[in-house]
Parts: C-alpha cells; sequence; structure tokens
C-alpha cells in the first residue's frame, strides 16, 4: 500500500480539504492499488477507473473554485454489487444478472455521489447476499487479505476484503443476516449494521426486504460513523424508511474514542457467552477485550436472553420465504439472462431453464426452502411460527436494555475458515451467523469492531444496541479500538 | 359429446336453487398508479409509462397512493363496510409475464373493507347483496398473443408484453354469495353490477366502463338440487364484458350446469370464458387444485391504520345512493315508473339534472334529451355524452324555444348546428339567421303575398271556414323558409281577412 | 417433523420455476432435509399467544401523493431486454391460461 492507501479516510478527508492532496491523486492511488493486488484478493467484480476519476476531478474543481465540500469529500468508496449504480454493470453476484447495466442509481449511491464520493467500483459477494463466505458468487470467491487461502466472510466479503486490503477505504456492505459484521470481524475490520430502515433500501437489490440493511465497512470506527452519516436519514422512495433524524454516529465515535466508559453497562448475553460451538480463540480474544471494556470503566453484567436460541432457525425460515418471492421477478422476460429460448420452447420452459442455470445451489436451495415455508399447510408451523419467534426475540432485546446500554457478544464464531471448510454441508456455513443474527431479527443496530487475534486471524467483538440507539454502539466500539488499537493484515 | 336436448331455463330452475356471486374489478381513476408515480393515461405509446417500481426492477421499493386508499375507503363506505382499523397488504405468487415481481401486491386476511351490502331494485322489489370484502391490489400489463387464429392464447407463437398498465389501482370488490334467487338470478347479477357500478360513478374515483375495462366482472355460479341443503360446486366465469353479458352469462351457466347434472354428471370447479357471440361459456384453466399463491405480508410496505375521524368525514361526505337519488328525482320531475325507467335506460339521469340546473323544467330537459337527442345518438352509435351536445346547450336552446325566439322545428335545425361543433344556439341561430321572424312588418308582406297568391282559399277564410287558414299559413312558412312563428303568421292572415279565429 | 421427499422437491422446483435435474433433486432433497430438521426446532417454543412481527419498523400509513413523477423513457425501460420487438417485450409462448 502506498501512503495514501494506508490512510483512514477521516485523515484523507482531512489532506483533501486542505489541498495537501488531491481528490484524483488519492483516488488513482487506490486504482494503482487494486491493478496491484486485486488478481490475489479478488475483491472487485468490475472497476470504474473513467467513472470515479471524473468523480474525483469535479471534487478538485469544486474545491478550487472555493465550493463547500462535504466531510468526506474525494474520499473513494467501494460499492457491494448488491446495490444498483446506474450504468455500471450490477450483477449481485448472480450469473442471472451477468452485464445488467441498471437505468437507475440507489439512494445511497445518489448520496455517496452527492457527497462529492468516487466510486471505485462494485464488490464481490454471495450470490444475492446469500451465504458467509462470499464461496457462492458466481464469479468466484474472493480471498481474504490475512491469508489468501482462507475466505474473507459474507455475503459482504468482496466489501472488507477490499477495505481490508486497502483497495479502498470505505465500502458499502448490507447486512440481513450478518453480512457486514462477520466478514468485518474475519478480516480485521470495522463493520456496521445501522438500525433497520436508517439506510435507504431503495436499489438495493432485495434477499430479505424485512431484514436487508445497507451499512458501512471501514477499517475505523470513526471512518465507519463518518460514512453512516453520509447514507442514512429517511428515504421516500421506501416505506420502511425512518422519518426520525440520523442518530449523532459520528459524535458518539468521537466521544468513545477517548476511552472513557464509566457508567456504561454492558450485557454480555449469557446464551452466546457459554461457548458451545465458539473456536477456543475467539473465545478468548473476545474475553480479553471485555476485561479491557471493564477496565475502561464499563461494568459488565450477564444477561439472559433465552429465545436468542431460535433465531438461527427463525431466520432460515424467514430470509428464504421473502427470498423466494424477491427473486421470482428473473425470470429472463425484462433483463438479465434468457436461456434456452430456441424458438419451439414455451415461456414457462425458457423460465425455468434461465432459473436453473441463472441462479447457483445456494439461491435455489433458499428459493425452494423458502416456497416450502410459505405453502398453504405449512405456513403456519414454519414461516408463521418464525414470525413469532421474532416477537419473542424482540422482547429479549426490549427486556435486555432495561438492565443494560448495550449488548455484547463474539461476532462471529470462528475465524477465517479455509476455502472449502463449510461449503459440503449448508448448515455448516448457517452456523457463522449465530450470533449476528438475533438484531436483524429485531431490527437493531450492531457494529463488529476487531478486538484481537486468534492463531494470527483476526476477532472480531459485536455491540448490539437498541433500534435508532446506534450512536451507543459507535460509542462503545470506538473506545475499544482506542484500547486495543486497528489491526494490519501482512503485507500482500 | 351426445346431442340431448338442453333443459329449459323454467324446467331449471324449477328443479334446481342458483347460487351466484360476484367479484368485480374497478380501475380507480387516479392521477398516477398504485405504488408509483407514474401516469395512468390511455392511449400511451407501449413502455412510455413505467419506472423501476412498476417495472419491477432490481432494488425498486412500492411507495402506496394516498388517493387510491381514499378511494377504497370511499367504496367500502358507500356499501356500508367497516373500515379496518389496521390491515397490511399481503403478496400474491405467482408466475406469468404481465407481472413484472412475479407477485402481485395485494391483500389476503386483512381487507381494508368488510361485510357491508348493497341494496339493489329488481322487478319493483329490493334485493340485498351482501359484501364480503373491499380491497386493494395493483393491475397487471397487457399481454398480445401473436401468432394464433383468434388473438388468444391457444395457438399463439410469441406474445409481446406492454408494462404501462402495469401497477394501476384496482378495487377489488367481492360479494357474499347470494342464494334466493331463483328464476331471477341473472337480472339479479345484472342488477347487482348495474347498481354497484353506478354507486362508485356517483363517487367520481372510476369511469367504470365495462367495454373499456375499467370495470371488470367475473360471475360465479353453482346449483342445488332443490332439497338438497348443501351449496353444488360453483364455477368462475370471465370475459364478461358488458352488463348484458353478465345477464346471459348466469343463465347459460345455469343451464349448462343443469344438464351436466341431469345426465349424472359432475361440475369441476373451473374458470370458465364467456363467449359475447354464441353466448356459452367453455372451460378455461382446471381450478381442481386451487392455486397455492403463498401468500405473506408484503414486507415493503408499512400496514394501514386509517385514522377513525378521517373515515367518519369521508362517511358523511358520501353522496346520496343512486338509487335513492333517482327516485328523489322521479318524484321531483312528476314522472312514471315506466318513464323514469326509460330516462334511466336512456342513460339520460345526470343529463337532465344538469339540463335543470342550466334553466329548463324537467319536461323540457326531458323532451330534448329522449327525443331528437336520443333519436342521434342511436343513428350514430355514440353516447348521449358524446354527441358534442351539452345540458347548458339544451337549457339554451330551449329558453329561445320558450321565449319565442325559435320555433321547434328550427331548434331542431340549430341543434344539428351545435352537434357539429359550431358555437352554441345563440351563436349558430345569429351566424344562420335562423331566427323566428316575428316582426308583423315583415310578415304582413309575406301574409299578403299568399293571400293575394291562394284567392279560393282566402275566400273560404273570408266565409268563416277558419281551418282553411292552415294552407296560407304553410305557404306563409315556405316563403319565409320556416322562420315566422306559425301563431302570428295564422293571427295575421286572420285579422287581414277579417275573420275570427 | 417429517424428511421432505424427492417428489415434493420436485413440485418445489415446480412451483418456483426451477428446471432442477434429476440429480440435482437428490442432492436437494438430502440438504433441505436437514435444514428442516434443524429450523423445526421453532415449534418447541409455544407461541400461541404470540402476536407475529411482519415489520421491526413500527410504522403506519406511508403514503405519498398522487402526483405524477417522471420514470423511465422507452429506450430505458427496453435496454436490458432479452428480447423486443416493436416497443413490447417478447416472449415466447405462453402455456398457461391467465390466472
Amino acid at each position: 500500500m502506498s501512503e495514501l492507501t494506508g490512510m483512514t479516510a477521516a485523515q484523507l478527508a482531512g489532506l483533501i480539504a486542505a489541498g495537501d492532496t488531491s481528490a484524483v491523486e488519492v483516488t488513482r492511488a487506490h486504482l494503482d492499488r487494486i491493478a496491484g493486488v486485486d488478481e490475489r484478493v479478488h475483491a472487485y467484480l468490475h472497476v470504474d477507473a473513467d467513472g470515479a476519476l471524473a468523480a474525483a476531478q469535479a471534487v478538485d474543481t469544486a474545491r478550487a473554485a472555493g465550493q463547500p465540500l462535504g466531510p468526506l469529500a474525494g474520499v473513494p468508496i467501494a460499492v457491494k454489487d448488491v446495490v444498483t449504480t446506474k450504468g455500471v454493470p450490477t450483477t449481485a453476484g448472480s450469473k442471472i444478472l451477468d452485464g445488467w447495466r441498471p437505468p437507475y442509481d440507489a439512494t445511497i449511491v445518489a448520496r455517496l455521489r452527492a457527497a462529492g464520493m468516487p466510486i471505485l467500483g462494485k464488490t464481490n459477494m454471495d450470490e444475492f447476499a446469500m451465504g458467509s463466505s462470499t464461496e457462492y458468487s458466481a464469479y468466484g470467491p474472493t480471498y481474504n487479505p490475512w491469508d489468501l487461502t482462507r475466505i474473507p466472510g459474507g455475503s459482504g466479503g468482496g466489501s472488507a476484503a477490499a477495505v481490508a486490503g486497502y483497495e479502498a477505504p470505505l465500502a458499502i456492505g448490507t447486512d440481513t443476516g450478518g453480512s457486514i459484521r462477520q466478514p468485518g470481524a474475519v478480516t480485521g475490520t470495522v463493520g456496521a449494521k445501522p438500525t433497520y430502515g436508517g439506510t435507504s433500501r431503495y436499489g438495493l437489490i432485495a434477499f430479505s426486504s424485512s431484514l436487508d440493511t445497507p451499512g458501512p465497512c471501514a477499517r475505523t470506527v470513526l471512518d465507519a460513523a463518518m460514512l453512516h452519516e453520509a447514507i442514512a436519514g429517511h428515504d421516500p422512495r421506501d416505506s420502511t424508511s425512518i422519518p426520525a433524524a440520523v442518530p449523532p454516529v459520528v459524535e458518539a465515535a468521537r466521544a468513545g474514542a477517548s476511552g472513557d466508559l464509566t457508567g456504561v453497562r454492558l450485557g454480555l448475553v449469557t446464551q452466546f457467552a457459554t461457548g458451545e460451538g465458539v473456536e477456543p480463540g475467539v473465545l478468548a480474544a473476545f474475553r480479553d477485550a471485555v476485561d479491557a471494556l471493564t477496565k475502561l470503566g464499563a461494568e459488565v453484567v450477564e444477561v439472559s436472553c433465552p429465545h436468542f436460541d431460535y433465531a438461527l432457525p427463525a431466520y432460515y425460515l424467514i430470509a428464504p420465504s421473502e427470498c423466494s418471492s424477491n427473486l421470482a421477478r428473473y425470470d429472463g422476460v425484462r433483463y438479465g439472462l434468457r436461456s434456452g429460448d430456441d424458438g419451439n420452447r414455451s415461456l414457462e420452459e425458457v423460465m425455468s431453464l434461465t432459473r436453473d442455470q441463472g441462479f447457483g445451489p445456494e439461491v435455489k436451495r433458499r428459493i425452494m426452502l423458502g416456497t416450502y415455508a410459505l405453502s398453504s399447510g405449512y405456513y403456519d408451523a414454519y414461516y408463521g411460527q418464525a414470525q413469532k419467534v421474532r416477537t419473542l426475540i424482540t422482547r429479549d432485546f426490549t427486556a435486555a436494555f432495561e438492565q443494560v446500554d448495550v449488548l455484547i457478544s463474539p461476532t462471529t464464531p470462528f475465524v477465517a475458515f479455509p476455502l472449502g471448510a463449510r461449503t459440503a454441508d449448508p448448515y455448516q456455513m448457517y452456523l457463522a451467523d449465530l450470533f449476528t443474527i438475533p438484531t436483524n431479527l429485531y431490527g437493531g443496530p450492531a457494529i463488529s469492531v476487531p478486538c484481537g487475534l486468534a492463531d494470527g486471524l483476526p476477532v472480531g467483538l459485536q455491540v448490539m444496541a437498541p433500534t435508532m440507539a446506534d450512536d451507543r454502539m459507535y460509542r462503545v466500539a470506538a473506545a475499544l479500538e482506542s484500547a486495543v488499537g486497528t489491526l494490519t493484515p501482512p503485507e500482500l | 359429446m351426445s346431442t340431448t336436448a338442453l333443459p329449459t331455463y323454467e324446467d331449471v330452475v324449477a328443479r334446481y336453487e342458483p347460487v351466484i356471486g360476484l367479484e368485480t374489478h374497478v380501475e380507480l381513476g387516479t392521477n398516477t398508479k398504485m405504488f408509483c408515480g407514474c401516469p395512468t393515461g390511455f392511449g400511451a405509446e407501449p413502455n412510455t409509462q413505467v419506472c423501476p417500481v412498476c417495472l419491477g426492477l432490481p432494488g425498486s421499493l412500492p411507495v402506496a397512493n394516498k388517493a387510491a386508499i381514499e378511494a377504497t375507503i370511499r367504496i367500502g363506505l358507500a356499501l356500508n363496510c367497516s373500515i379496518a382499523d389496521w390491515c397490511r397488504f399481503a403478496r400474491k405468487n405467482y408466475f406469468y409475464p404481465d407481472m413484472p415481481k412475479n407477485y402481485q401486491i395485494s391483500q389476503y386476511d386483512e381487507p381494508l373493507c368488510v361485510d357491508g351490502w348493497l341494496d339493489v331494485e329488481v322487478d319493483g322489489e329490493l334485493v340485498r347483496i351482501g359484501i364480503e370484502r373491499v380491497h386493494l391490489e395493483e393491475d397487471t400489463g397487457k399481454t398480445l398473443h401473436v401468432g394464433g387464429a383468434t388473438g388468444r392464447i391457444h395457438g399463439a407463437t410469441e406474445s409481446l408484453v406492454d408494462y404501462n398498465r402495469a401497477g394501476i389501482p384496482l378495487v377489488e370488490i367481492v360479494t357474499k354469495p347470494i342464494p334466493g334467487t331463483g328464476d331471477r338470478a341473472p337480472q339479479v347479477a345484472r342488477a347487482y353490477v348495474t347498481e354497484l357500478r353506478d354507486v362508485i360513478r356517483s363517487l367520481g374515483v372510476s369511469d367504470v366502463r365495462m367495454e373499456q375495462g375499467s370495470l371488470r366482472c367475473d360471475v360465479n355460479t353453482s346449483l342445488t338440487p332443490v332439497g338438497q341443503t348443501e351449496w353444488g360446486t360453483r364455477t368462475e366465469t370471465k370475459n364478461v364484458n358488458s352488463l348484458r353479458s353478465v345477464e346471459r352469462a348466469v343463465r347459460a351457466e345455469m343451464l349448462r350446469q343443469a344438464s351436466v347434472l341431469d345426465t349424472g354428471g359432475r361440475i369441476v370447479q373451473e374458470t370458465r370464458h364467456f363467449h359475447e357471440d354464441s353466448g356459452d361459456t367453455t372451460s378455461g384453466r382446471s381450478k381442481e387444485t386451487a392455486t397455492d399463491y403463498r401468500y405473506f405480508p408484503e414486507p415493503d410496505l408499512v400496514p394501514l391504520a386509517p385514522d377513525a375521524a378521517w373515515v367518519a368525514e369521508l362517511k358523511a361526505a358520501l353522496p346520496e345512493l343512486p338509487r335513492v337519488h333517482r327516485k328523489r328525482l322521479q318524484e321531483q320531475w312528476g314522472l312514471t315508473d315506466h318513464d323514469m325507467q326509460s330516462v334511466v335506460n336512456a342513460g339520460a339521469v345526470e343529463l337532465i339534472e344538469q339540463t335543470i340546473v342550466a334553466g329548463t323544467t324537467p319536461a323540457g330537459a326531458r323532451k330534448w334529451w329522449l327525443g331528437e337527442l336520443a333519436r342521434r345518438a342511436n343513428e350514430s352509435g355514440a353516447e348521449l355524452t358524446a354527441l358534442g351536445v351539452t345540458p347548458a346547450h339544451v337549457a339554451e336552446l330551449q329558453g329561445l324555444v320558450d321565449s319565442g325566439k325559435l320555433n321547434d322545428k328550427l331548434a331542431r335545425t340549430v341543434l344539428e348546428a351545435v352537434a357539429a361543433g359550431e358555437g352554441t344556439p345563440t351563436e349558430v341561430m345569429t351566424a344562420k339567421g335562423l331566427g323566428v321572424v316575428s316582426d308583423t312588418g315583415a310578415l304582413t308582406a309575406a301574409v299578403d303575398e299568399a293571400i293575394a297568391a291562394n284567392p279560393d282559399i282566402a275566400a273560404k277564410v273570408r266565409d268563416g271556414k277558419v281551418a282553411a287558414a292552415g294552407a296560407l299559413v304553410g305557404a306563409v312558412m315556405k316563403t319565409t323558409k320556416g322562420q315566422a312563428d306559425a301563431r302570428t303568421v295564422r293571427e295575421l292572415i286572420l285579422s287581414r281577412l277579417g275573420a275570427q279565429g | 417433523m417429517a424428511a421432505i421427499s424427492r417428489e415434493e422437491v420436485a413440485h418445489l422446483a415446480r412451483l418456483s420455476r426451477l428446471a432442477v435435474t434429476e440429480d440435482e433433486l437428490a442432492t436437494f432433497a438430502g440438504q433441505l432435509d436437514v435444514i428442516l430438521q434443524s429450523v423445526a426446532r421453532i415449534g418447541e417454543v409455544a407461541a400461541d399467544d404470540i402476536p407475529p412481527t411482519s415489520h421491526s419498523v413500527p410504522l403506519t400509513n406511508v403514503l405519498r401523493d398522487d402526483v405524477v413523477v417522471p420514470g423511465l423513457d422507452r429506450d430505458a425501460a427496453l435496454a436490458a431486454a432479452p428480447d423486443a420487438e416493436d416497443g413490447r417485450f417478447r416472449v415466447p409462448r405462453i402455456l398457461d391460461e391467465e390466472v
């Protein structure tokens, strides 16, 4: 990495604003970095050098003309390929959208552009955001910059790897069951899931509509907070968008950086603290981090959330159900892949062939699972029951937050595992989301912040906050960061 | 298939009790679609009124149209329904190319309005039709089937899809099953759709024109053998595109089902297609195994919780029911039931109302709309409202007749020109010089001319045969090109000839 | 809970318009069976009187005014169409009658 690519977004923004470097230089430095390492990392599916440089130039021109710049103006960013970017290929990691160029920008992309942030390109992901390792991408996996034989997490492995490998200072991810946080944990970066509805889903290619949440990926808590503020806020195009003001996350991150957590009560989820199913190294790093937080003045108490044990099964009913419906539109009629249209086949046959060839096995599994769970005769036992469990989990959170300010847990039970280690048995892959899923079902915000290493691989600590209290988690995360520092992967 | 003669209708209703049900879809006349801001006007080039939302592009999201919700609530209130205090949209999942998302956003077990009724008049009696539910959903696009003989799916080699209509707000109104109508089942069905149409039109929320598709009707029919308590299997009949077809479809299905049951057959629960030309129904797709739509609450839309005070306001502001309104007008206009029915059949109620507002008497308004204008409408096949003549025109015209400026014959000439777009009655009358000449000076010359030209007739009149003056009046009318006031002319003639008239 | 059979999987594939091969059927049946057995645990939670949660945001009545907003022009709408003719999306012959 160069001097510029090694900096934080906050630092880069400052340099650009002060005129010490140009936006074009910063973007070029990152494009060079991408050219140098991405063949090995494969974080990017598409690099838009021209678009990024043009946007950077516009910032430099504005600055020269004395126009006011936003807080992240000129800082380049990578965007997970599940978010629409006008005129730029958007695949959702799937063959079925190979080559599709959206005719419109997602709202959060429009906000990035308005903020003067050049978009370097689109990052790799598990197909349609379904997965925990990015191995289900139809375009080949992404490799963890910490160890290229290992996965970078998923579904947003590309965004996390890009940030971890200095190919971008910031990235946009989306989190449905942990797809920002878990990659953040296994790549030693910061990944935050805002309160559901806090960031607009307009232009986010839907996987599970009641859970999907766009959010920031960065190397520091402050960077994540700044990106959070740049994209969050009400969007009239999204009916589930929260009309309230964005929580003051940057302020909270700065406050947390002072390292003082006096009076803050941290809840250790009993059900997650047993260590069952968690690698010993992860548990050890987590416990060390809890000690560090205590030294900063925080009080740690155990809180029981009895229904969290049912979160994983509930999620693997709700998410596939919604996805089976959301993915029905990919039928070869209006856009994307169309297979087998030889002039003889019927539309029904062409649709079926298109979808069979265009979707990978994990997507197909979940579509069928979801179709099953919604079927008449099975709805009450599966989907209906899962929605009730969701209520129970929400009640657990509400009760917990009457006792503590935030909940903490390891982000994920395992460090980055080797490629291929969990693809034989789908359910083994699902276990990676054990700790991240409950908060998606509740709709609350959560963040993963690096807390240490286990066998040389990053471990993340997760902070979960009440809905709309995103600032609380940033404060705690920033405080931990001030104590343990950030992690730097080995040279690529 | 054997050629057993079908039973007669009278025979059928003697042995079977029909149970009918109607499902109607109403296209709302909002400015924009149900879930996006695309315009809804007719006749646009294909795929020019679309956006990421109604095309179902990846990443798009729906946002509900406030006016559509208000219209639906008003329809529910007019049908005496209870309005839900909390309800959600739901996804109805199935694959079809005219549905961009391959699911339709609709409502399932939480409709916006439930449990109402509509009273309809059949043969002078009021029949109460129960309304099960009124809910809101989005319409599909339009598919053109190419290559087949009839333009329908069978035999088509390809189809072409236009999404301009995808996403138009659609209100679905479902009746409760309607038993006990006996031989009047077809008329009851027709009367219900007619009255429903009029109610919705009176709310101003839709054009409700069956021939244009803004009012669509599916008819459910079943027969129960007399004496049996359990209702028979019902069929659903689609492609019922006019009020007359509603009546014919019910009747046709009753006859068909009877002949099946008579020969020991079983009614297949299915969707049937009504044919205008033959008046028959044919089998569509079998509904033996009902399609599982896998409904679940729409996660992209938040629940609707209509404010009770707002609903009360809407209810208070409802217009009078058309049926009640018509009764009141009939009384005001002093018409018999038969005469009022003629007015209704001619589709002239509103027009006459508006003409009266513009200044005529009921009789005067009726004379024109049911007379000359109805004749023109029948001849040209156009609707009364499409003749180029407004109630204001008619009122003005009659006013000119009342004030003696025009006689009836001249008025008809003026009317023709008005219909042709040449201006208002006064403008046309002035431009064409069609006003009645009642200036006695000018007329005297014409009268004297006629008398001089017809000495024999003049003599008869002098002798007291006053009736003979008619021929002289005719002569004067001829020379004045009909622009003389006949009565004035007659008086002049008589006074000229020293006779008493 | 009962295991999910190959026939059921084939039915699901048809419902979801997935032309799954014979080999895939066997594999999927096995995998779906494992998943279903694992998720069946949610039945353990007594939840008869618990209301289901469909939305985690407590919002209601999010509506928009009935005002026209510019959409896509026809070229943009058809740009990604696999097959288009006369301004319309072209599809091969449809078997099913409209529902």
